[in-house]
């Protein structure tokens, strides 16, 4: 062939040769600039590639009272997580775990659902494990790919369910939690405080995470638990002081009757919280290392609302204990004085244009000042000083009085109370013409009608009683900024509210529980409840004179406030005059009887006291609440 | 004559290239969790023993009687090529293809590789018994025909990495012939015509300067019409070719323009290749100690990217080390080319010249991200039998056609 002449193939091979160096140069810089240039960002990545971050819990704050005893503490625990590269290898490690450590299907189904929401992280089969556990899953470690065990300090709550409401209690952070940035700070798999003073003290009390790696091959496979790399130690949590009495904590957890909901507070007239109790309670321990979707499952359905802070998150009727609010709105305005009576004696009912709204007490009260009227907590009283006053005023006052404001305690998830703005609330709600502006005065006089007050929030109020007119913001940690509320009352009269209170307890004790070293004031209610046997409100306070203390208590279905008077009193003895005078005493409430019909009715019961239906109502007062 | 019975430069090279290959093929099986990777360096081993059997034989055979024979063997390799996409099977990552021939279940062999060197032969032989070089697109026809067989039948498999290497065979041996670097350039037009299309811009500036070029070049008023008919045909089918192109092959060229559209699955290869390569940075993590590889983040680390291997565990030097003996090989095979006693021997060599160049351009390339990523071993590194007998048939010609231009005391041109 022609073209293979010397001089043709040496001009080929000269490009041939060219060709080939100047491809050697292309692969040549192209791995100079992968290696050499780029060397930094692709180093890495090998090194994000094979190491995986674990964090580090750090310990939480502990949560003392008072006195430094412990509310919440930590204590070391072990937490046994698996890392599996998908679904099905954590599921066969999974029933070889439950060779050496059974768990049950649920506890296994748990697993998997933590798994699906992430997956690169290793995922928490027991939460809290014994060190038996942890021994026997260590010796078999061969068996068990992906076995990560790791010490972590565990959240105690000595006091248990005592406590509950108040501490709230901890758990995973969850997926919406960080979508809303709920906990600024918290990555997937950090404990955060869910409830209570651990919600509302996380910040501070849950430390900052550290890290450490372990190192995974592609598949996602451990290779080996502790990587060279060097590891982040968590910083812990501050631990904060409060206001709590664990003792007195402990003690209304005691002496509270087995099965009754309902709610109890004690605070300094300050507004120092000492106890915060609810009921029916659980175990926040539950929820350390994760709660069982079962024992979550029980809680959210069970009918009482274990969950529910009924101090703070669930709203009464205030009834009676609203009068005493009615009482220094006509005080402030100077309506009336201390001992003014009303121009209508009590003779169990008031007639309004044609209808008749009655007493509590069939026979009346006769013609009482106002001091009688708050201890016999006569209806036809307030009534009449409701109309004195004018809708308007009570509105206008009641806003004023914070009736219409959160109690600012600092608790998460406190419900605002239901209190009209302005009148104009009723137009809007039944229409201009479908209420009666008297009726619903009346109503409002004696603590119903579309009025529904927080326990907590009605201590505020109380507290402002107890001491200058003046009622801070109630607090556990620290207060919120926000201002005292003042009621506006003088000295004086404020005195005279706090006498007309000793008069309820001192007038129905007489009998039965004279105890003069100390003497207790404070006001009973029954909430009229559409849905049962009516709730029962007292809130008290002692020393009367000088008062320590203010203890609100609310039991759901207790027909009577006088249900609740001695647990009260129990509570106020206990922690005034210490462990030994708390025992079972007897204690007898002037009884008081508010009704009508509805929470939130438009109108006002409207009862003909000559009616049967009046009769039995009376008949059946009487004979529930033994009536003097 | 018995010591100057191999060429001592090529031999040095490709002794020196097993034994890298050989060696950088163990670390590629010391991972953490063994894989099946762990002992494929001692079934090579036994490669290498064949394959030096092979090359002895072939070494012992003349290449007349090869000439001869060539189209029979290119016939026997079609009708393989033919077999195998009836009853072929996959293999390895490439389940679904149709590249191995199986009989009673054992994979004997994959007959593209012994089509690569068929086609050289088969071509040697065309282009040798040409009076002058082709230089037209007539007289390229029958070079078409003998490459254009062979490849889409691989190409149907479908094994998009060994079709590359026959393109690659054709245009080296062609250029060899003599054929003119323009004339090769318009047969490549309509590939690049292709690839233009994409952008109505781009491609419209193309086949501007492209006629432009054309009359400046003045061919063959045929070669003319043809070349810039089959430009236009080209821009116009580019998207519905597209659209017929498997998933995985769209997939394949879109993460080869931008490895992290698809990061976890079509890029993983791309991506991970580079982490371990660029990882290793100039003197890498050490022999065997590679991270990404031991972690098993480097997929195929023993086959198709055993180079990465390299570039975590001996650096950029390593690298270097590689590539160097490799241009020694083209190179001496280029020398070997040059000095042969005929034109068939001598584009022969150059033939398996520029099948090793393509495997290696290809191969490593891909590992940087400068090639899109296809199915190709690495001569004398990936692990793999019939491919590494064909590199030791390979070589073996090229000792004779050597041993041929000593023994005829033919000129060092």
């Amino acid at each position: 062939m022609n073209g293979f002449d010397s001089y043709r193939v040496r001009e080929r091979a000269d490009v041939a040769r060219w060709v080939l160096i100047a491809t050697f140069a292309v692969l040549s810089g192209a791995f100079f600039r992968t290696q050499i240039v780029q060397h930094d960002k692709f180093q890495l990545r090998a090194e994000t590639n094979r190491l995986r971050p674990i964090a580090l819990t750090p310990p939480r704050g502990a949560i003392l009272d008072r006195r430094g005893r412990i509310i919440a503490e930590n204590v070391p625990g072990y937490s046994i997580k698996l890392l599996a590269p998908n679904r099905d290898s954590l599921r066969a490690v999974l029933a070889r775990v439950n060779r050496f450590v059974p768990l049950d299907t649920s506890e296994t189904e748990d697993v998997l659902r933590r798994f699906a929401a992430a997956r690169y992280q290793p995922v928490v089969v027991i939460g809290d494990a014994t060190f038996e556990t942890v021994a026997r899953l260590e010796e078999h470690r061969a068996v068990l790919p992906g076995l990560v065990i790791q010490a972590e300090p565990k959240r105690l709550y000595p006091a248990g369910k005592a406590v509950a409401h108040l501490v709230g209690y901890v758990s995973e952070v969850t997926e919406s939690d960080l979508t809303a940035n709920r906990f600024p700070g918290a990555g997937l798999g950090s404990i955060v405080g869910k409830a209570g003073l651990e919600r509302e003290y996380d910040d501070s009390l849950r430390g900052d995470e550290g890290v450490r790696y372990i190192e995974v091959n592609a598949r996602g496979r451990l290779v080996r638990e502790e990587a060279s790399t060097a590891a982040l130690p968590p910083t812990p949590g501050k631990p904060i002081s409060t206001t709590i009495d664990l003792d007195l904590q402990r003690f209304i957890d005691s002496i509270w009757p087995a099965g009754v909901r309902g709610a109890m507070v004690a605070m300094t007239p300050k507004g120092e919280v000492r106890a915060l109790y609810s009921a029916p309670s659980y175990d926040p321990n539950a929820f350390v290392g994760g709660i069982s979707s079962t024992l979550w499952r029980a809680l959210n359905n069970d009918e009482a609302k274990p969950l529910l802070n009924r101090a703070i998150q669930t709203r009464y009727p205030p009834a009676s204990p609203f009068k005493l609010a009615i009482s220094a709105m006509g005080l402030k305005r100077g309506l009336i004085g201390l001992d003014t009576r009303m121009p209508t004696p009590c003779r169990g009912g008031l007639r309004l244009g044609n209808r008749v709204f009655r007493c509590w007490k069939k026979e009346g009260h006769g013609s009482v000042d106002l001091v009688g009227a708050v201890a016999a907590s006569c209806d036809v009283y307030f009534y009449q000083l409701g109309l004195r006053l004018g809708l308007n005023a009570i509105v206008q006052d009641g806003v004023l009085m914070g009736f219409r404001d959160k109690s600012g305690i600092d608790l998460e998830n406190e419900i605002d109370p239901i209190y009209p703005a302005t009148t104009a609330y009723f137009d809007r709600l039944y229409g201009p013409r479908n209420w009666s502006p008297p009726a619903t005065t009346l109503n409002f006089s004696i603590g119903q009608g579309e009025n529904t007050q927080t326990l907590i929030n009605m201590m505020r109020f109380y507290e402002g009683l107890t001491g200058d007119g003046h009622a801070p913001s109630p607090y556990i940690v620290r207060p919120r900024a926000a201002e005292p509320r003042s009621l506006g009352l003088t000295a004086e009269q404020l005195d005279g509210l706090r006498r007309a209170l000793i008069a309820v307890v001192e007038r129905g004790t007489a009998a039965a529980s004279r105890r003069a070293d100390l003497s207790v004031a404070g006001k009973t209610g029954t909430a009229q409840n559409s849905h049962g046997e009516d709730h029962g409100w007292f809130i008290g306070f002692a020393p009367a004179e000088k008062p320590e203390l203010v203890v609100g208590g609310i039991m759901e279905f207790a027909e009577h406030g006088t249900t609740v008077a001695p647990y009260v009193v129990r509570t106020l003895r206990r922690y005034l005059l210490g462990p030994d005078t708390a025992g079972t005493i007897k204690v007898k409430v002037l009884l008081d009887e508010t009704v009508s019909p509805q929470d939130s009715a438009p109108r006002p019961i409207e009862l003909d006291p000559d009616s049967a239906a009046a009769r039995d109502r009376a008949d059946s007062v009487r004979l529930a609440g033994g009536a003097p | 004559m018995r010591q100057a019975a191999l060429d001592r430069r090529l031999l040095w090279v490709s002794l020196g290239l097993m034994a890298f290959g050989i060696v950088t093929l163990y670390s590629a099986g010391q991972t953490d969790v063994p894989t099946r990777a762990a002992g494929v360096w001692s079934r090579q081993l036994v490669w290498f023993g064949i394959g030096a059997v092979a090359g002895w034989v072939i070494f012992h055979v003349s290449l007349r009687l090869l000439e001869w024979l060539a189209p029979a063997l290119y016939a026997f390799s079609l009708t393989l090529l033919g077999l195998v996409l009836a009853v072929g099977t996959g293999a390895g990552t490439a389940q679904s293809s149709h590249s191995w021939l199986s009989i009673g279940g054992h994979q004997i062999g994959q007959p593209s590789e012994l089509a690569k060197v068929a086609t050289v032969l088969m071509l040697a032989r065309y282009l040798s018994g040409r009076k002058e070089p082709p230089r037209s697109f007539r007289d390229l026809f029958v070079p078409a025909l003998i490459v254009g067989a062979p490849f889409l039948l691989v190409l149907k498999q479908p094994d998009l990495g060994s079709a590359i290497v026959f393109i690659g065979i054709a245009f080296s041996m062609l250029f060899w012939a003599g054929v003119r670097p323009r004339l090769l350039f318009m047969i490549a037009s309509p590939g690049l015509s292709l690839l233009l299309a994409f952008n109505n811009w781009a491609w419209a500036a193309w086949m501007v300067a492209f006629t432009a070029l054309l009359v400046y070049w003045r061919p063959y008023i045929y070669d003319w019409v043809l070349v810039l008919s089959l430009n236009v045909a080209m821009g116009t089918i580019a998207l519905p070719l597209w659209q017929r192109l498997a998933p995985y092959q769209q997939n394949r060229l879109l993460t080869f323009l931008n490895p992290e559209v698809d990061p976890r699955a079509a890029g993983y290869h791309a991506i991970q290749s580079r982490v371990a390569i660029g990882s290793g940075g100039w003197f890498g993590t050490g022999y065997t100690q590679g991270p990404q590889k031991r972690l098993a983040f480097l997929p195929e680390q023993h086959t198709d990217f055993v180079f990465p291997v390299v570039g975590e565990e001996l650096g950029f030097v390593g690298v270097m080390v590689a590539l160097s003996l490799f241009l020694a090989l083209f190179l001496a095979l280029l020398r070997i080319a040059r000095r042969a006693t005929d034109s068939f021997s001598s584009l022969v060599t150059f033939g398996i010249l520029g099948l090793f160049f393509t495997h290696v351009f290809e191969n490593v390339g891909m590992t940087v991200n400068l090639m899109p990523i296809t199915g190709i071993p690495l001569p004398f590194f990936s692990y793999g039998g019939s491919f590494f007998i064909i590199c030791s048939l390979c070589l073996g010609l090229a000792f004779r056609v050597a041993w041929d231009a000593r023994q005829s005391g033919y000129p060092d041109i």
